[in-house]
């Protein structure tokens, strides 16, 4: 074994993703339990049918701003109790909300799991929101968009969102809401938004980590049984674009060194029978280090630090995107040599060796994904939230070494749209509002952020 | 919970550590050289790091960008880091792949040179000039992690000068820099090996003494100045930086005990008790009680020689001055200082400290680097497993004494960002872009 002799692999040791144990309590509740025994640790992650695309229209921002609030009191305590009671556990309980659900979140040592349950319990289903607390959190928002301003990446981002969905999307806006939509919201609101959305029935609790599903269960009932509600109707979202025609606006971020460039599309919802080939064909042009725009605009060029691509999946169609930062004088080689892989991509098929680079590196990476109990729980999430089939994770790796060069092919044809192209460039006007004008992309919409 | 511990050391130098799991079947293999900024000769900031990119360039038997290629054919995740005094570089592969992972970090310490070309060298040194554009000089605030260590580490400190380098600095860099760097730093004796998680120990050091047995021993490295310093800055430091930023923002420093040092974890548990999570001093006081703060974090640097800083990074909610700020967070810091902290304050930091370690120990990864990170600033790898009892072992007179002797005047140092266009509003008496040094 020297090292002029590259190394062959032995054959791979058998992988599973651990087995999960599904309940249903009598309050409509479901209930999922994954026991990994390695280490003394537990992750429990209430999802909740309660992202911000079931919020009320004119209320943008209430999703985020309910989730955040949830740990600010309970009937048993205040919020400054509660986070001590907590975190002398050891342990942090906290909302946050994402497009297509809320979640409840908490990972403790086993030991304390009892304890520290009883109030995530409170905090899931009877939080107080008191006034101040709201009103401070709405505040730490508005600072929240303050800093957008001035930090380009997020900033162009939100500007790329803003620019290609259709005025009635609520994907157009941040997550978080604008300045104004959150400005307007109040505790009545936040209390409406909770009861609306926050019931058994709209609830998953998933628990992964040093536990039995049995024991799991009895804890749960013990606290959640008496939590009953009505049912919830399922949100949507208008995922429209604003336009289906190329084009190319610039947000002005004066005496920028960089250009951060947004370049893509309306992308294509989670469940769409052809995410394997997508996922696979989105490795190839920008989701890998060895992908095509980034060894062209990163090693080929030596005009960024990074290059990608990606699909943003949700239950509607999130963003397709590919995004980079350049030095402000490389801004249009930069858009035009992106252009070009993303042409290359539609016009021929990709290698067989591009192709076993991505479905190689998916299957293996799979197993090294799932090492934590917090990484389970969300793969769980994802399960339930865009109600994926319980074998998913089974056969995952199988499907993904399915997909050949003419599947990736049709999906690049079929959900890359050259013709409606979408650029976003954050940078320096006086340096790059020129060249863009000459480049052929349309008349360029130039605005402030 | 204690992590199984194995090493033994090859005859050039190379100190190797095991640590068995067989939860999952992946492997994670992890290097780090003792080399860092701090090794950087004058005139030649960004090195260190710039080399770092250049041992993804390929080796003897590695083409350019096949190294990236290689790991993540395997189905496996990598990459590198560069820090003031090491430089790490780390995968994490299916446990079938351990050899080839083995084979790609022996070639590059074996046979760098031979892959090493000026053109590469040219595209490294664009990269990292956009990296250097995107992380410090486009980003708000981000120039604070050069100026706070060019701040508290006086000239010619070691840790003073800019990690990520300077373009003009970057631009002189040679082939010829490229060689001796990698001659005088990049040997197995300057270096440790750790593999954890699924594989045979038997089989494994097999490998390894097959893929870097060979590699000749360095012929050792010039010493680091002296690097010790004074427990106190001597006076309260401060600079102030006019920036493309929305909010002001303080970043407050403090000498402390190195890394490893007794002293080190309580000033830790301070760390934890001043702004680990909603419960910490100064997120209850700054940002739930008095809305002063729109964040605000407490940390510690990890530096095992010399002195390490804890720091304070404080934003302010819209319109509260930088002035107010700082004085709402010099309220907290001398109220620890002069009336001590509680138990019940020191239990609820180490019991959020205690389950953060094993949450992280869940990851092979993870469990490599801290392995790695002990073999290479104490020679010794199963410190890890006393980590936590040293935590727990911290009294709240410890913290006490801690905060008694190195939270005051005479040791601060203030990193404060204002907004460009409230320049002259807000205007401070400080002098702008310059430190200086009262008593």
């Amino acid at each position: 074994m020297s090292r002029s002799t590259r190394p062959t692999p032995e054959s791979p040791r058998e992988y599973h993703f651990p087995k999960f144990d599904r309940r249903l309590l009598a309050n409509g509740m479901k209930v999922l339990v994954a026991p990994t025994h390695n280490l003394p640790i537990v992750t429990v992650l209430a999802v909740i049918d309660a992202g911000g695309v079931a919020e009320p229209a004119g209320q943008e921002g209430i999703a985020e701003l309910t989730a955040r609030a949830l740990n600010e009191g309970t009937p048993k305590y205040d919020g400054e109790a509660l986070t001590d009671y907590m975190e002398h556990l050891g342990t942090s309980v906290g909302g946050a909300a994402g497009w297509d659900s809320a979640s409840v979140a908490m990972t403790v040592l086993r030991e304390n799991l009892e304890n520290a349950f009883v109030h995530f319990a409170e905090v899931l289903v009877a939080p107080t929101f008191p006034v101040p607390a709201i009103e401070r959190l709405k505040a730490e928002r508005q600072a929240e968009l303050m800093q957008i301003e001035s930090e380009p990446r997020e900033l162009a981002d939100e500007k790329f969102d803003e620019y290609i969905y259709d005025l009635a999307s609520r994907f157009r806006l941040p997550l978080g809401g604008t300045a104004e939509s959150v400005g307007k919201l109040s505790r009545d609101a936040v209390v409406a938004f909770h009861a609306a959305r926050y019931q058994p029935s709209a609830t998953t609790l998933i628990v992964v980590g040093d536990v039995e599903a049995d024991a799991v269960e009895r804890m749960v009932a013990a606290t959640l049984e008496g939590w009953t509600g009505p049912r919830v109707p399922a949100a949507s979202a208008n995922d429209s674009p604003a336009r289906v025609t190329r084009s190319i606006r610039l947000v002005r971020k004066s005496d920028a060194p960089q250009s951060e460039l947004r370049i893509g599309h309306v992308g294509v919802p989670r469940t769409h029978p052809d995410y394997f080939s997508i996922t696979i064909m989105n490795a190839v042009l920008g989701g890998l280090f060895s992908s095509r725009v980034n060894l062209n605009l990163r090693e080929a060029h030596g005009y960024t630090y990074g290059a990608s691509s990606a699909f943003d999946w949700r239950r509607e169609a999130g963003p397709f995107v590919i995004g980079t930062a350049v030095a402000s004088d490389v801004t249009v080689p930069a858009v035009q040599e992106t252009l070009k892989e993303v042409d290359r991509m539609r016009s021929e098929p990709i290698s067989e060796s591009e192709l076993s680079l991505a479905t190689s590196y998916l299957g293996g990476v799979f197993p090294i994904r799932y090492e934590t109990t917090a990484a389970i729980a969300t793969a769980l999430a994802t399960l339930t939230i865009y109600g994926l089939p319980e074998d998913w994770y089974d056969t995952y790796r199988e499907r993904m070494s399915a997909v050949t060069v003419d599947d990736v092919l049709r999906a690049a044809h079929a959900h890359i749209k050259s013709d409606s192209m979408q650029i976003v460039v954050v940078g320096d006007e006086a340096a790059i509002r020129e060249p863009l004008e000459a480049l052929g992309f349309g008349p360029l919409d130039v605005v402030s952020p | 919970m204690r992590i199984p511990i194995e090493t033994f050391r090859l005859s050039n130098g190379l100190l190797v550590t095991f640590s068995e799991d067989h939860t999952a079947p992946i492997v994670a293999v992890n290097i780090w050289y003792h080399v860092g900024s701090a090794n950087e000769r004058a005139g030649r900031t960004g090195f260190a790091h710039l080399f770092e990119h250049m041992l993804f360039q390929g080796s003897e038997n590695v083409e350019a960008n096949e190294h990236f290629e290689l790991v993540q054919r395997a189905g496996g995740t990598l990459n590198g880091s560069t820090w003031l005094d090491r430089t790490n570089y780390f995968e994490t592969v299916p446990s079938n792949q351990l050899a080839i992972a083995l084979w790609l970090e022996a070639d590059r310490m074996g046979a760098l040179l031979p892959a090493m070309t000026q053109q590469k060298l040219d595209t490294q040194r664009d990269v990292v000039s956009n990296e250097r554009r995107w992380s410090v000089d486009n980003q708000p605030y981000g120039t604070w992690w050069e100026k706070l260590p060019a701040l508290t580490y006086p000239d010619p400190h070691p840790f003073h000068h800019s990690l990520i380098g300077s373009f003009e600095d970057l631009k002189a860099a040679s082939l010829g820099d490229i060689a001796r760097f990698f001659a005088t730093y990049y040997t197995p004796d300057n270096a440790v090996l750790t593999i954890a998680g699924d594989f045979d120990p038997v089989e494994a050091r097999k490998l390894v003494e097959s893929y870097f047995g060979a590699i000749p021993r360095g012929k050792g490295k010039p010493p680091l100045p002296d690097m010790t310093l004074p427990d106190t800055f001597g006076g309260t430091l401060r600079e102030v930086m006019h920036d493309e930023v929305s909010l002001p923002r303080i970043y407050l420093a403090f000498r402390s005990p190195a890394l490893g040092d007794d002293a080190y974890y309580a000033a830790s548990v301070a760390g934890a008790i001043l702004g680990m999570r909603k419960g910490s001093r100064l997120q209850r006081v700054l940002v739930r009680e008095r809305e002063v703060a729109a964040d605000v974090t407490a940390f510690t640097f990890d530096l095992p020689k010399g002195a390490d800083i804890l720091v304070v990074d404080a934003t302010a909610r819209p319109g509260v001055t930088d002035a107010q700020l700082e004085a709402a967070v010099v309220r907290e810091i001398d109220r620890m200082r002069m009336d001590g902290v509680t138990q019940g304050e020191v239990d609820r930091a180490v019991a959020l400290i205690g389950t953060d370690f094993i949450a992280s120990m869940q990851q092979a990864g993870e469990r490599a680097d801290q392995l790695s990170r002990f073999a290479t600033y104490f020679g010794d790898p199963s410190l890890i497993n006393e980590q936590m009892d040293r935590y727990r072992a911290v009294t709240v007179a410890d913290v006490n004494k801690f905060a008694a002797s190195r939270l005051g005047e005479d040791n601060r140092a203030f990193l404060t960002y204002l907004p460009r266009d409230g320049a002259e509003e807000v205007g401070s008496e400080d002098a702008i872009g310059s430190s200086e040094v009262t008593a």
